[in-house]
């Protein structure tokens, strides 16, 4: 680590993408998804119904300007022109997040119908467990939603909790997972469900003798415990498939698989972009039904 | 679809289900509740296709629930919530 | 006849010593990782201000937290019932006493003998403690003793959404960024708080006088944002309110002797 530079343990790489073997100028329609959630923001563009592009970055404070940022970082793996768009669909934590979106369309019916199509058909139930929120879906076969229940009242169990911890113990949130199973024994769960609380129950520990690992390990699987709760409350259906940045998090999702008694869907896709997937889809969707821009 | 509004939290878990499919949107629940914790709206934001009206629990409320909630549910005595009175079609329960 | 009262909280450990039915000492000292040698060091710490031996000491009064650390307890009372009779004891009119402490609200409806009608806890989520307003006060860079006098120079209502401190934590950063100032954000971080509170004393009924106990009635700004809330004309708050749990668990000593 460079002298003078703090490191912050909570970053993740930011990213774009662009299918190599699509043009976009063979395109009928050509919508965008753009998810501006609490931490992160995705742009997601599909031409047909097919994944063209994506961004995947911080959120930060700028919230109003996220979504243009976050298309501008998706287009910048192409060479697509914005106007080409036909349909833009915004989604996300709170009201208006896409200012320039001809509509707005809840997470929850965004998170099952993109879980439908980077997963496949089979997905019955969905979690996604954000930054700031965590969110359980039931869906049919065609990603409709069916039953749902969310929480973003309390940090515990979403990324935000994840990353008071990973600071607190000086891990970078990359390598969470990997770290919380270097250990002997599977500790008991931290007792406290409460964040902060929590946290100082961590650093007890650390005085009593506990490793760093042990802790996470113990935090880890207190998240695990937390997001099947909530789960369980809704009821889990076969096939189960998770969303968002916590899918990427082994030290939690391996715990949470284990007391849910299921393996999880696999997806070649990023699993942060689910939610602005399904907005592109429902943009083609209505595009379909000749709701698409006038040219 | 059931609609699951509320939150868990370190002290316990509060949420107001609504089931859509029962939902046909009279508003009787509106009035009823004296904390105004539940709406009507004409398009239902969780679910795109739907086309009747349909009762959500209002989003600056359902963080809230438990201290929104707390008038209708003293400790002792409790009589049955005026929500789930109002409403014929049996939409609404409490998870508390 | 002299008792001692313990209260062993997640912050700080308070202990009084009580003869006759006075206040003759008290001392508060940070809890720590150690409780039992927290415990220890207060009791030591307040016989010695009282100028008494633990010989002359007829009952010890256990509570708080840490109660189970309190090994020379004679008698655990618990929190409710040590809030009823603080809540009398400093004002024979309570008949509502709220105690927010810096991890725990409770809110107890009493008797004019102060005896326990109705009781409502808010615990485990910092959100209604004074975890909160110490979170807060990190976040805006303000000492904590200062937030309260801060927010009572501000007459503006602004809302806070977000329930948890972790959440809150973010907002406030982004009122800042929005350039909101301080003043206005302490008094909606006193507000968010208080109302949480006051939602709890809904529940078991506002009945006059209303009592403040606890470390955070020591803040002007949050004992404020309360009256208001309440539509009250006063609230009652003891000089020192974080002694109230440790007063109520040496008045319940007394009666076992």
């Amino acid at each position: 680590m460079p002298e003078g530079k703090k490191q912050e343990f909570w970053r993740w790489d930011e990213s774009n993408w662009k299918d190599p073997d699509i043009d976009w100028k063979d395109a009928k329609y050509i919508t965008v998804g753009i998810d501006v959630g609490s931490v992160s923001s995705q742009a997601v563009i599909m031409t047909d119904g097919q994944i063209y592009a994506y961004a995947n970055m911080r959120t930060g404070f700028d919230s109003p300007n996220s979504a243009r940022n976050v298309l501008n970082f998706a287009l910048k793996a192409t060479d697509m022109p914005e106007e080409r768009m036909d349909y833009c669909v915004g989604t996300g934590y709170g009201r208006v997040n896409v200012p320039f979106a001809d509509r707005s369309i809840t997470e929850i019916a965004c998170h099952a119908r993109g879980a439908n199509f980077i997963y496949g058909p089979e997905v019955r139930t969905v979690l996604d467990v954000g930054g700031q929120d965590i969110k359980a879906m039931q869906c049919d076969e065609k990603g409709k939603v069916t039953n749902f229940l969310m929480n973003d009242k309390c940090a515990a169990g979403t990324g935000r909790g994840m990353e008071v911890f990973a600071d607190l113990l000086g891990i970078p949130i990359t390598e969470v997972g990997e770290r919380s199973f270097q250990i002997d024994e599977e500790p008991p769960a931290v007792s406290n469900t409460c964040v902060v609380y929590a946290k100082s129950e961590a650093t007890g520990l650390l005085r009593k003798g506990w490793s760093t690992e042990q802790v996470l390990a113990a935090y880890c699987r207190a998240m695990a415990e937390r997001i099947y709760s909530l789960v369980e409350r809704m009821g889990v259906i076969p096939e189960f498939a998770i969303t968002g940045g916590m899918a990427k998090n082994r030290g939690v999702i391996d715990r949470l698989m284990a007391k849910i008694g299921l393996d999880p869907m696999k997806t070649k896709w990023d699993t942060q972009i689910a939610g602005a997937v399904g907005a592109a889809l429902f943009g083609y969707a209505l595009c379909l039904k000749g709701k698409g821009r006038k040219k | 679809m059931l609609a699951n509004y509320g939150y868990t939290d370190g002290s316990g878990d509060y949420f107001i289900t609504i089931d859509t499919d029962k939902c046909n949107g009279c508003g009787e629940c509106v009035s009823a509740c004296p904390a105004g914790v539940l709406e009507v709206l004409d398009d239902d934001p969780n679910d795109p296709l739907r086309e009747e009206p349909v009762a959500v629990v209002g989003t600056n409320k359902r963080n809230k629930l438990k201290y929104e909630c707390n008038p209708c549910k003293p400790s002792i005595g409790r009589p049955p919530l005026p929500c789930i009175e109002a409403c014929k079609a049996g939409a609404i329960s409490h998870s508390w | 006849m002299i008792t001692v009262g313990i209260d062993c909280g997640a912050k700080n450990t308070k202990t009084v010593v009580l003869k006759d039915g006075e206040i003759i000492a008290k001392t508060s000292i940070p809890t720590g990782f150690d409780q039992k040698k927290a415990i220890n060091e207060s009791l030591e710490k307040v016989l010695q201000s009282a100028g008494i031996t633990a010989g002359q000491v007829d009952k010890i009064g256990g509570t708080g937290t840490g109660l189970k650390s309190i090994d020379m307890a004679d008698v655990e009372v618990n929190e409710i019932k040590a809030m009823a009779k603080a809540g009398n004891y400093f004002f024979q009119s309570a008949r509502t006493v709220a105690d927010v402490g810096a991890e725990e609200g409770r809110v107890v409806k009493l008797d004019e003998k102060a005896n326990v009608v109705d009781f409502a806890i808010n615990e485990r989520c910092a959100a209604g403690a004074g975890a909160f307003i110490e979170a807060m006060a990190r976040a805006l860079e303000v000492d904590l003793e200062e937030m309260g006098a801060l927010a009572l120079k501000s007459n503006k209502q602004i809302p806070m959404n977000a329930q948890c401190v972790i959440f809150a934590e973010s907002e406030v950063v982004g009122l800042i960024h929005a350039n909101t100032n301080k003043e206005d954000i302490s008094k909606a971080i006193h507000d968010a708080m208080a109302s949480r509170i006051v939602s709890m004393i809904r529940r078991v009924g506002v009945n006059k006088d209303v009592v403040m106990l606890g470390g955070v009635g020591r803040n002007p700004g949050f004992v404020e944002a309360m009256r208001r809330e309440l539509n009250l004309d006063k609230i009652y708050i003891p000089e020192e309110p974080e002694f109230g749990a440790a007063v109520g668990a040496a008045l319940v000593a007394a009666e076992k002797v």
